[in-house]
């Protein structure tokens, strides 16, 4: 225990924190394109970071150092990317053909409101109305080839080959629920955010703004060569699939459930969460009184999955805050679920010390 | 060398939990080397002899994670659902016997089977600790369990479940007692996570930075009644491996692990495997690269409650192993 600490406050989700996560989400930064979320991140840190990078793949590394001795070096990574579109090919009057950029349900495209390129203009997907379409046709999925996102033709000359686009929805709060675009991952985002400004003085916390995760962990697996921490937590959303099973059976495959709490991971494709780490946060949770769950061990991967393989090898982990209806036009999660991994992180920072990872 | 066979096939141990068995392997290897350490992900690295004039620094990678599984859910029953850890394949699951690393037990059962001819998934499949409610079961989601079977000696062949890769890390372990002199720097690998994708060797190979090294793994055989089609046999000798699907070895290594074999009469027989992936491959691409090869056991019934290895073979790959440390290494 470091007694000599300076008790730092701790972070809480009011009306400021809302605000930003409402500009972070409302961003657009499709894998290879993080710039928008970037500059956001930049002007919320420059003051409270003592050093801040963008490196060659556009990582946003921030440092924000401790005080007194054996400080842990731990690195938090939170993705920065999105999943979305890129325009392909221009097919005359402000209609284009795209491809989708990360894991995207081609079902779920349809009619869905986009925002394309760095002007944000507003487009639709578009695809033949009921009116012409054969039975046969409406039992099918309609392949990605024929679908185009349509601007109208005013703004038909602003857009070019290689424009990102993403869904258009539009931040929302309704009541204890966020319903957004993007809370994977600018829930981790502003976690982030938070940790940098009230990060406590026992560790040097090197914060990773992550590019391209959604294409392939690109971004982390740089950034963690670069820093080479003593450890490093992945912080992200995981999809909750909580809703009851159609036949009134157990829900055996929930991965994650809204209102309990943050989910610690054990295993995924990408990461077996170091054992320690997953003792560390539970303990943390519990001595703290805050709920929390463990993800359902399975598929899917995070930042944590390229992060500890760099280098001699990097003690990782992974927390997510839990989220409905992930990689689609709309999320919905719990304020409460990020307030409680933002209290968890917090809690673990201020109580690591090297002996966490002794064996 | 039976006993520490059975020693290290009988520990559990999968992969991301290989903290008992590290131990045990330690235990056996303190004494024998003049360097013992545990890295970030858990590997147990062991090295032996400096560099003298001619050596080199060498890598040998035997992992010691085991497949296994990792509970999902307990319903509220008490019935435990899984996942595997590695290549676990439901056919080899129904009523095997699962040991937890809390020390737990269970039995696999599955679901109604609709038909025959079809092998239902693990997500059917389900573990029957004696429970009867979520309350009373004594594993939660999260915990990791390996499959539980006592060792066979059948003489001749051995069997028992994780000669995958344990047998290998009892020949390092007996590789390491019977090498005296050395012009070589030998970094004897115990790896971690080898069954998820070569993971432990990729950051063992980055901290060791070897100038040539080899895994020691199991392979296939094709000498099963209609199995598939393969030159490697049980009892022919230790197997050189030229390639599998994770990489090509090197053929100055290759060459190397062929020469030692003849210059010493250790029975040999090359191996080319279609399917799977050794350390090796971690180990040709860390850092600037490396020239890298494998040395296997043939093995029939990988990723079986039932592995079996002929016993010559095993005692063939020490030979081999430690005769190509014990010398100047020309490439």
């Amino acid at each position: 225990m470091n007694t000599n600490a300076t008790p730092t406050p701790a972070p809480v989700i009011g009306a400021e924190q809302l605000e930003l996560l409402e500009k972070l989400c409302n961003a657009c930064a499709v894998s290879g394109d993080e710039g928008e979320v970037r500059a956001i991140i930049t002007e919320q840190l420059k003051d409270a970071a003592d050093e801040m990078r963008t490196d060659a793949l556009g990582n946003l590394l921030v440092t924000k150092r401790g005080k007194g001795e054996n400080r842990v070096r731990v690195m938090i990574a939170a993705h920065m990317d999105e999943v979305g579109f890129m325009i392909m090919e221009d097919n005359e009057g402000g209609i284009f053909r795209f491809d989708t950029v990360g894991g995207l349900d081609v079902r779920q495209l349809v009619g869905k409101p986009v925002l394309v390129g760095k002007e944000h203009l507003p487009g639709v997907i578009g695809a033949k109305p009921i009116h012409f379409c054969k039975r046969e046709e409406l039992e099918q999925t309609i392949p990605l080839e024929t679908l185009k996102i349509d601007v109208g033709p005013d703004n038909a000359g602003k857009v070019k080959v290689g424009d990102r686009a993403t869904f258009a929805t539009r931040f929302t709060r309704i009541g204890p629920s966020l319903r957004a675009k993007a809370l994977d991952n600018r829930f981790g985002v502003a976690t982030l955010i938070e940790l940098v400004k009230h990060a406590p003085d026992n560790v040097d916390l090197l914060a990773a703004f992550t590019v391209q995760e959604e294409v392939g962990l690109r971004g982390a697996r740089v950034s963690g060569f670069s820093l080479d921490p003593d450890l490093a937590i992945a912080v992200d959303s995981t999809p909750a699939n909580d809703l009851p099973a159609w036949d009134d059976s157990e829900n055996i495959s929930y991965n994650t459930r809204l209102g309990f709490g943050p989910a610690i991971y054990v295993m995924d494709s990408s990461t077996i969460a170091d054992p320690r780490l997953v003792k560390f946060l539970a303990a943390t949770a519990e001595a703290n009184g805050i709920p929390y769950q463990f993800r359902q061990p399975g598929g899917g991967g995070t930042d944590a999955g390229a992060i500890h393989r760099q280098r001699a090898g990097i003690p990782s982990i992974s927390v997510s805050v839990p989220g409905r209806y992930a990689h689609s036009a709309a999320g919905l999660a719990r304020i409460e679920d990020w307030e409680n991994t933002l209290r968890l992180l917090q809690a673990a920072l201020s109580q690591l010390t090297p002996a966490v990872l002794q064996r | 060398m039976k006993e520490l066979i059975k020693k290290l096939i009988e520990t559990p141990g999968p992969s991301g939990s290989e903290h008992v068995i590290r131990e045990v392997i330690r235990k056996e290897v303190e004494g024998l080397a003049d360097e013992v350490r545990v890295d970030a992900l858990g590997n147990l690295i062991v090295r032996k002899g400096t560099k003298a004039e001619g050596g080199m620094r060498v890598m040998i990678s035997a992992h010691i994670d085991e497949i296994g599984v990792m509970v999902t859910h307990v319903d509220e029953n008490g019935f435990a659902r899984f996942i595997a850890i590695g290549g676990v394949a439901p056919h080899t699951c129904l009523g095997g016997r699962v040991w937890f690393m809390n020390g737990a037990r269970g039995v696999i059962g599955v679901e109604k089977i609709e038909s025959m001819d079809k092998i239902p998934g693990l997500e059917s499949f389900y573990i029957d600790t004696g429970a009867t409610s979520r309350e009373n079961c004594p594993v939660k989601v999260g915990d990791v369990g390996g499959f539980e079977r006592p060792m066979l000696d059948l003489g001749a062949r051995l069997v028992g479940k994780s000669m995958d890769d344990r047998v290998a890390a009892a020949v390092l372990v007996e590789s390491l007692r019977q090498l005296k002199e050395t012009p070589n720097e030998v970094y004897y690998v115990f790896s971690v996570q080898e069954e998820v994708g070569l993971r432990g060797a990729t950051t063992a190979a980055f901290g060791v930075a070897p100038e040539v090294g080899f895994a020691v793994d199991v392979t296939r055989t094709g000498d099963t009644p209609k199995g598939a089609k393969m030159e490697v046999s049980l009892g022919k000798g230790a197997a050189v491996k030229v390639r599998d699907s994770s990489f090509i070895a090197d053929p100055r290594v290759v060459n190397w692990m062929v020469n030692t074999a003849e210059a010493n009469g250790i029975p040999y027989q090359m191996e080319v495997l279609e399917r799977g992936g050794t350390d090796g491959y971690a180990i040709q691409i860390a850092r600037a690269g490396a020239p890298a090869g494998c040395v296997s056991v043939p093995c029939r019934y990988i990723h079986s409650p039932s592995e079996m290895v002929d016993y010559q073979d095993v005692l063939n790959v020490v030979k081999l192993v430690t005769a190509l440390v014990a010398n100047p290494i020309k490439l």
